[in-house]
């Protein structure tokens, strides 16, 4: 019912926001209908996730062998939470923001939600690829409409390079559908099918494609960086703190269940990638001037380190990712919001042209600062024990592949401090002359990141019960095999 | 009859001849005689063919009613062909009216 | 009593707070005293921590507070140990850090009240995270601690924030702690691997039975991280230019407590050294060549601060060495000797440039022991002190270093006298260049000369105190049977680790011997350095020889050369080349194809009817030979 819930909720709140007029009528309502996710969220996480709540099952498009599936487990719960709880804060941080026709921007937001959503429950392939196709599109839409002043060129390029990969995963999940015994899409037939050979290689290699563009992984990541700074910055926080979990989600959900003697036969290739992505994406983040494009690549890196812990069959290192995915997302939204801010009140995104914000802006110097330090995970931060977790499965596996990542963690301070001495510190600039500080909306946004920031960087354990049965049954699949 | 060598030749020539001018002739109307001797050229081998099987098999059964499908093949063909010139010489005639001429090497104005 | 142990590191947590989130709306004075309050509240719970440990005598008692981390076989919890060695740590960080809290009230006042709020904010932080590193029951909450002090160290040393140069400053010293901490975090992963635990009990219950060499590799780790924070070579140059924080920052954190973060680890791991004497060697190595290093760089530099700053890498050095050659007593012991004469050399240097208004060169200084009585008294208490002048503090706890640094290799120790006669040389001539001879600076600055106000005084006195007295805690045995108090206290903390050390000893005599001629030569190079500098200081800019000691050894713009600018190059490189031309170049490329071939396809519309034709004719004979002879 409650996954149910989560996907209906924002498609009927799209709906009738596109019908209603008004911005402040919009957005109000919108927060509204965030805020209902959230407190269905919130219900079923506090009484408990019952199966009765986090399953659902319906006949869908039977002749084909899909129904219209549902299922929660602990890394979707977690991930469904990061959603319900990134909303809110999302539109709450933009609320100072117009857009025209917002009408048509919102209630495309609210879709993305719904296809995010529904990627996250999906139980059913063809329902998977399904949500996996809405996501994209609404997120299309927006960064075509609303974005900057290369948005049209860099959209088309984002929306054809994503969809190639979700058509190799098509061919994929027909071919496996076509080996299924019973001939249907559902999880569980397609789990027993596990293909062999060179036709079973390909089939891992087109699925991994398709999840290693969304996340993106080196070398697979080119459209990121443009689509992030061409994006209006609310839907850049859609993308980087939920559309890259998509990715890293499909892989637990329907990479490793589907090939894990695939998975372990290419962990090496994969892993190494990651890592050499991350070192990769961390020195070019030295030298990005634009603050979009600084995040976009330090996200790259942190999006490797979890890729690499999903390949690696350690527990702990899996438990780690799976806490990641919700701290990163946090994180990297608080920092999306001090972007956004920047950009709207100083008119650039571009760090030399910047500074001495500390004595213009102190509250959200202090903020910004508490959120770079989580991003370059300073322990008593929640992203600490994930990174903590992963780089220690990372050492099990191989420990050169540690050492070089662990390289990362000392690029990332710098680009990160750089980018706090730029904005913050130093003399103020010409653009920062008439800096204001962070209206109440975003400042609340940011204070609730900062208290998730400390209470789950020192008291981490509910994560670790939510995800601890998930994460035990994924590493059965590597070792059953 | 004839050995049907005979006409297999006579029909191969005469189709050889209707390609050749087809793809080789400009005007229009020369296109079109080029190819209805294609399709007789056709016709011609479907009725020697037809005769040849009767007659193969009229030794034994006079009545009996082979090749026949092939003659009437061949009145289909006569009628395509009719409705085929009709349709063509009124488009000639169109392209006559605009251009002045029935070259068809004129007819990539219409690309532009 | 020890159970109330969490409030040591509570009270200034609580400190922070109120100073962070208020310091909007409050007073200088109510910052100042909140700031203050907490750690001298914790100061009284460590006296009370000390009190119940010296009863319980061997047991280590482990307060757990919640479960941290619990995955899979990994179980880690939220844990603080309590026994000598943190309970000693304890009373020196939260006692000193006090003083230096008392000091501040009076040296920050010129800031504006939301900044003065900010500062106490920042220290009462840096003493949280210095308590949790010295309690942590396992080497993650000491990590905890070890990068919070790497925080607050940033945010202290980049205060003025206004200033490039600082934050610069600050930055250079957050990057170089975490390419330490890059090292202690690799050898926390081979400790689990190897151990499956990091609490201290289970893994020095294991450590034994392990390999060699697995110890060798987990302690060179660890003490590539303590290079890092306690400022040895290769990765001390960010210390003196952290000298751009305020004045009582430098004393506490770069001086007594934060960069004593890598000793308090190896001491607390003197059991896996000790199974590694590798990395005992490597350790002695490393700080004795950074001893001699920084206090040769010190002879040259004209900034109080900066002298002080090389003076402490160089005094890290002898601790590390001390660590290296066994003498885990004697290192700690110089811990807490050094915490307190160079906390009062760097306030008494913080009261000089309060009273010369900011002004840091001692070439304009001079002759200022008139007009500041009780700086100039205590500064000249803590320059005794640090050249190991009986029978103050400094003697005891280098000459027990240097003993055990003969009985290991006499090399070591000669070495290291050298280094000693170096201190007493560069320590005398700041003392000399800055109290004594006639005043070089402007008439201006000689008009505001004044004794600091007493709450810059009084800690300066009470140090002083400390600094003379503190010796008599480590008496060696040539002087006296068993009354080496410190070394009994910390017994059950070495215990392990002595039992697998072979015991080396200098026989008295010859400890006589080295003594009396260090003492002497000190004695002699002290008056000489007096004497020479008070009456001729040391004006000229610096050349030949002197010149490369002033550049310290050229080794900044060494590591520019070898690390940062190929690093940035290649940066650019992969930006301008592999990423842009490269990688999106391919994918680009791949569109850019597409067209190229849609472009190719258009030619065959050429509108020429003709052409349709032929193309028409050829395809059906491309079918008819296709299913004739059934290729497919």
């Amino acid at each position: 019912m409650i996954a149910l819930l989560l996907i209906l909720i924002p498609v009927v709140g799209g709906i009738a926001a596109w019908i209603l007029r008004g911005e402040t009528m919009i957005k109000t309502w919108s927060l509204l209908v965030s805020l209902a996710s959230l407190a269905v969220m919130s219900v079923g996480l506090l009484g408990g996730l019952t199966p009765a709540e986090t399953s659902f099952e319906t006949a869908w498009l039977g002749q084909l062998g899909a129904s219209f599936s549902l299922h929660m487990d602990g890394i979707s719960a977690v991930l469904c939470l990061l959603t319900v709880l990134a909303y809110p804060l999302i539109i709450l941080s933009t609320w100072n923001n117009t857009y025209k026709n917002s009408a048509a921007f919102y209630a495309l937001m609210l879709f993305a939600q719904a296809g995010i959503m529904g990627v996250f429950l999906a139980y059913d392939g063809l329902l998977f690829y399904f949500f996996w196709e809405l996501a994209l599109i609404p997120v299309y839409f927006l960064s075509s409409i609303w974005g900057g002043e290369r948005r049209i060129a860099v959209t088309f390029k984002f929306f054809i390079y994503t969809f190639i990969g979700s058509l190799l995963m098509l061919a994929g999940l027909i071919y496996l559908y076509y080996q299924t015994p019973d001939q249907s899409f559902a999880w569980s037939s397609l789990k027993a099918v596990q293909p062999t050979g060179i036709k079973g290689a390909l089939v891992f290699w087109f699925f991994f494609i398709a999840f290693a563009i969304k996340m993106p992984i080196f070398p697979f990541h080119t459209w990121q960086p443009d689509t992030y700074e061409q994006s209006p910055t609310a839907v850049t926080m859609v993308l980087s703190a939920l559309m890259v979990k998509m990715g890293l989600f499909a892989v637990v959900r329907w990479l490793i269940p589907l090939f894990p003697a695939a998975a372990v036969a290419y962990d090496n290739i994969i892993v190494g990638l990651s890592v050499v992505g991350m070192i990769y994406a961390s020195l070019l983040a030295l030298k990005q001037d634009d603050l979009k494009r600084l995040i976009a690549y330090a996200s790259i890196a942190h999006i490797g380190l979890m890729a690499a812990a999903l390949f690696l069959n350690n527990q702990v290192a899996m438990q780690g990712a799976a806490i990641q995915f919700f701290s990163h997302g946090v994180n990297v939204l608080g920092l999306w919001i001090v972007v956004d801010f920047i950009e709207q009140k100083m008119g650039t995104r571009k760090m030399s042209e910047l500074g001495g914000l500390a004595s213009k802006a102190p509250v959200l110097s202090i903020l910004l600062v508490v959120v770079s330090l989580a991003n370059v995970a300073l322990p008593l931060t929640n992203a600490f024990i994930g990174e903590f977790l992963m780089f220690n499965g990372l050492y099990q596996f191989n420990i050169w592949y540690a050492v070089v990542g662990g390289l990362s963690i000392i690029l990332s301070a710098i680009y990160t401090l750089n980018m706090i001495q730029k904005l913050c510190f130093g003399t103020v600039s010409a653009a920062t002359q008439s800096a204001v500080d962070l209206p109440r909306s975003a400042a609340f946004s940011m204070v609730v990141i900062v208290v998730a920031i400390f209470v789950f960087g020192i008291y981490p354990a509910p994560f670790f019960e939510m995800t601890k049965d998930a994460v035990a049954a994924m590493i059965t699949f590597f070792t059953k095999q | 009859m004839m050995p049907i060598n005979y006409y297999i030749m006579l029909a191969m020539a005469l189709f050889s001849i209707g390609i050749i001018g087809v793809l080789t002739r400009r005007n229009a109307i020369i296109i079109f005689m080029c190819i209805e001797l294609m399709l007789n050229a056709v016709n011609l081998l479907l009725v020697a063919f037809s005769k040849l099987h009767y007659g193969r098999v009229a030794a034994f059964s006079p009545e009996a009613t082979t090749g026949t499908e092939a003659q009437l093949f061949v009145f289909f063909i006569m009628v395509v062909a009719a409705a085929e010139v009709s349709v063509g010489l009124a488009i000639i005639v169109m392209m006559y009216r605009n251009i002045h001429s029935v070259d068809v090497n004129f007819l990539n104005r219409l690309k532009h | 009593m020890t159970k109330l142990v969490s409030l040591v590191p509570l009270f200034p947590l609580i400190g922070f707070l109120i100073n962070g989130l208020g310091r909007n709306y409050l007073s200088k004075s109510v910052a100042a005293f909140v700031g203050s309050a907490m750690v001298l509240a914790a100061f009284i719970v460590s006296i009370l921590v000390l009190n119940d440990v010296r009863l319980a005598n061997a047991e280590a008692t482990i307060v757990t507070l919640f479960d941290f981390i619990r995955t899979g076989d990994l179980y880690i919890p939220f844990a603080f140990q309590v026994d000598a060695l943190s309970a000693l740590f304890l009373l020196v960080i939260t006692g000193v850090g006090f003083l230096i809290h008392l000091y501040s009230a009076a040296y920050m006042h010129e800031e504006s009240s939301d900044h003065y709020a900010r500062y106490f904010a920042y220290l009462n932080l840096f003493v949280f995270s210095m308590l949790l590193l010295v309690l942590g029951a396992n080497y993650l909450i000491m990590f905890i601690g070890w990068e919070g002090v790497g925080l607050c160290s940033y945010l202290l040393i980049g205060y003025w924030f206004k200033n490039q140069d600082y934050g610069n400053a600050a930055k250079k010293a957050f990057v170089m702690n975490r390419i330490g901490d890059l090292g202690f975090l690799l050898a926390l992963f081979w400790m689990l691997q190897q151990f499956g635990s990091l609490s201290f009990s289970e893994v020095f219950a294991n450590a034994p039975n392990a390999t060699t060499a697995a110890i060798t590799g987990i302690t060179l780790l660890l003490f590539v991280g303590a290079t890092g924070k306690s400022a040895q070579i290769p990765l001390y140059n960010w210390l003196p230019d952290a000298m751009a924080g305020p004045t009582p920052v430098s004393a506490l954190i770069h001086a007594a407590t934060m960069v004593t973060a890598g000793i308090y680890m190896i001491a607390r791991s003197n059991l896996l050294y000790v199974l590694a004497p590798t990395s005992m060697t490597v350790v002695a190595v490393v700080g004795l060549a950074t001893a001699i290093l920084a206090a040769s760089i010190a002879l040259r530099q004209n900034d109080i601060k900066k002298v002080l700053a090389y003076s402490t890498v160089s005094q890290l050095g002898y601790m590390f060495l001390g660590l290296g050659v066994g003498a885990f007593t004697g290192a700690v012991f110089h811990v807490m000797t050094h915490a307190f004469f160079k906390a009062l050399l760097f306030l008494g240097a913080g009261s000089v440039i309060h009273a010369m208004h900011h002004e840091q060169d001692i070439r304009k200084m001079g002759g200022l022991a008139k007009k500041l009585p009780i700086t100039h008294l205590t500064f000249l208490l803590g320059c005794i002190a640090i050249a190991g002048i009986p029978p103050f503090s400094g003697f005891f706890s280098k000459d027990e270093i240097l003993m055990h640094a003969y009985a290991a290799h006499p090399i070591y120790y000669y070495i290291g006298m050298a280094g000693a006669l170096i201190t007493a040389f560069y320590m005398f001539r700041l003392y000399a260049m800055t109290f004594r001879g006639k005043f070089r600076g402007s008439d201006e600055q000689a008009h505001h000369l004044h004794e600091s106000p007493w709450q810059m005084t009084l800690p300066l006195i009470v140090l002083a105190v400390l600094s003379v007295v503190a010796g008599f805690l480590g008496i060696p045995e040539l002087f006296a049977h068993d009354a080496h108090k410190l070394q009994a206290f910390l017994a059950p903390i070495f215990a392990t680790g002595s039992s697998y050390m072979e015991a080396h000893a200098v026989d008295h005599s010859t400890e006589w011997v080295l003594l009396g001629t260090s003492v002497v030569l000190i004695l002699g190079i002290v008056a000489f350095a007096w004497n020479r500098f008070a009456k001729d200081p040391d004006l000229h800019n610096a050349s030949g020889f002197g010149k490369i000691l002033a550049e310290k050894w050229y080794v900044d713009e060494l590591y520019a050369a070898i690390i940062t600018k190929p690093m940035q190059l290649l940066a650019g490189f992969l930006n301008r080349v592999v990423e842009k031309s490269g990688i999106d170049g391919l994918v680009n490329g791949v569109g850019r194809s597409v067209q190229w071939s849609g472009r190719q396809l258009r030619l065959l519309q050429s509108g020429q009817v003709g052409s349709y034709v032929l193309w028409m004719v050829l395809g059906m004979l491309l079918l008819i030979v296709v299913s004739v002879f059934k290729i497919f």
